[in-house]
């Protein structure tokens, strides 16, 4: 779940990092009573969870606090990315010396977290990345041991920086680096991390996101910030279509068939098995394929619930058939999940022949899934068959009428 | 929830799997507890009459033959509709 710029502020101060003298004004006058406060240039910054906010003209600089409340006014009837602004951000305008950035992120690829740090901040740090490789620093760390100032200290070495900056620097990203462990964070980062005119050091902005799955674990944190159980912080407003998705899931206490997400195409898919779900789904569009869903199945869930997955993935407009997948399944059982898309295929009228593109779970009770499968005439196929060429069969029954008759052969003796 | 009484006559049918119950085991109010109690989907209900099967949970037997332990032999057959009607137990 993401935060807004004022909520990642608290945080940020919260663990020691200093911070520039800001406040949240939801009205023109609060802007201006805060830049009053302040006492000198601001920058009033549009509080909504989209990128973007410079470009759209949600944020501006005033040097009074008159000045401050004109562009409140106007920024807080600015939509941004679909977003209207929950307030606006005025922000102490300090004199830098210099931008540097710092950041902590989760590596997916060593299943570490990373710190980064640069002397070129204040710009997109990816960008940086590709342009400038020699000017950005990482070091993995690990989630078990207490993340130490040396570390911190080491990366930044690594650019160059000693002496007073260095000293200054360490301990802002050590403390980012725990803050990171602490709150479950995915994403923390400041940028700009501001050295002011006295060589002091200060966050300019704070951007954070945290493990959705760590929200009942920092419910003292988000109720600090005022964050509501019901706001769900995603990137957009879920469709009718997932929170269709929700209600299939919700059922019953068996297994998952749920988390959807809405694509536009004309494949549907009945995917899952502890990351085959994503492996699927690239494999598909790897293929050319275009999927109308993504989707989530797994922990056995029962024959009803993977039917209602099914029908309301064969529902949606301009699904021609579904493509139903995982990996080798130890915990969900194949008669089961097999059972469930040929009820749904039936009970909307249906031919599962006809509408199953493929069905490639091998695994727990797949003898009995492979009988379900033959008696219905659907295409299916075992371990012998990667996850990669059960796309690839499924996206060419899309695009290229049925399967080669060879390949359904292999289906068939596979099991047989 | 639809429960209906059943019989050798009139077997309970889900789309996959079908449940007979021998006239002499239907009005045993005792075996029809007994079932309800060891059945992990609720495919049995201790009924007013004795054995009743609801229908809606008949797709969701899990195969693990608790019914057929539970009942004296030869009272229960579940059978796999999508197997020839092999039984469970042969």
């Amino acid at each position: 779940m993401r935060f807004f710029e004022y909520e990642s502020r608290v945080v940020t101060a919260k663990v020691g990092i200093p911070v520039t003298r800001h406040g949240l004004a939801k009205t023109a006058d609060e802007a201006r009573r805060i830049a009053e406060q302040i006492g000198g240039p601001v920058v009033i910054k549009s509080q909504v969870l989209s990128g973007g906010r410079m470009k759209a003209g949600g944020v501006k600089f005033a040097d009074t606090p008159d000045e401050a409340a004109r562009h409140a006014d106007q920024i807080l009837d600015l939509e941004i990315g679909g977003h209207m602004p929950r307030g606006v951000l005025v922000d102490d305008r300090a004199p830098l010396r210099r931008e540097y950035y710092a950041g902590v992120v989760w590596d997916g690829i060593r299943k570490l977290p990373v710190m980064l740090f640069s002397d070129m901040g204040g710009i997109d740090i990816e960008e940086v990345a590709q342009t400038h490789p020699d000017r950005v620093v990482r070091v993995h760390f690990s989630t078990l041991r207490p993340v130490s100032d040396w570390q911190a200290k080491q990366l930044i070495t690594s650019l160059g920086i000693s002496g007073s900056a260095l000293n200054r620097l360490t301990p802002i990203v050590a403390r980012l680096a725990r803050l990171f462990l602490a709150y479950d964070m995915t994403l923390a980062e400041i940028n700009p991390l501001g050295e002011l005119q006295d060589g002091s050091f200060v966050a300019l902005d704070a951007h954070m996101e945290m493990e959705n799955e760590a929200r009942r674990r920092q419910h003292a944190l988000l109720h600090e910030l005022g964050v509501g159980d019901e706001e769900t912080r995603l990137a957009r407003e879920p469709t009718a279509f997932e929170l269709a998705g929700e209600q299939v899931d919700a059922q019953d206490h068996r297994g998952v068939a749920g988390n959807v997400t809405e694509f536009d195409g004309d494949l549907g898919l009945v995917i899952g098995a502890g990351g085959g779900s994503l492996t699927l789904f690239d494999a598909v569009r790897a293929h050319g394929g275009r999927p109308a869903n993504y989707c989530e199945i797994g922990g056995n869930p029962s024959v009803r619930k993977a039917c209602g997955l099914a029908k309301l993935v064969l529902e949606k407009p301009g699904v021609d058939k579904i493509a139903v997948m995982m990996s080798i399944v130890s915990n969900t059982r194949v008669d089961i999940v097999a059972r469930g898309v040929i009820k749904a295929c039936l009970e909307l009228g249906y031919d599962p022949a006809e509408k199953i593109a493929i069905f490639r779970i091998p695994g727990a009770w797949e003898d009995e899934g492979f009988k379900i499968l033959r008696r219905y005439g659907v295409q299916y196929a075992d371990r012998t068959v990667s996850l990669h060429e059960a796309a690839r069969r499924a996206v060419e029954s899309i695009g290229q009428g049925p399967m080669r008759s060879s390949e359904a052969a292999t289906a068939d003796g596979a099991a047989a | 929830m639809s429960v209906e009484q059943v019989g050798p006559r009139a077997p309970a049918d889900g789309l996959f799997i079908a449940v007979e119950v021998e006239e002499w085991a239907v009005r045993d109010r005792e075996l029809a507890a007994k079932l309800a109690e060891v059945c992990p989907v609720d495919i049995y209900h201790a009924g007013a009459r004795g054995i009743e099967v609801v229908r809606e949970h008949l797709d969701e037997c899990v195969l693990c033959e608790l019914c057929l332990n539970a009942a004296p032999p030869g009272a229960i057959r579940v059978i796999k509709r999508y197997d020839g009607d092999a039984p469970l137990r042969a």
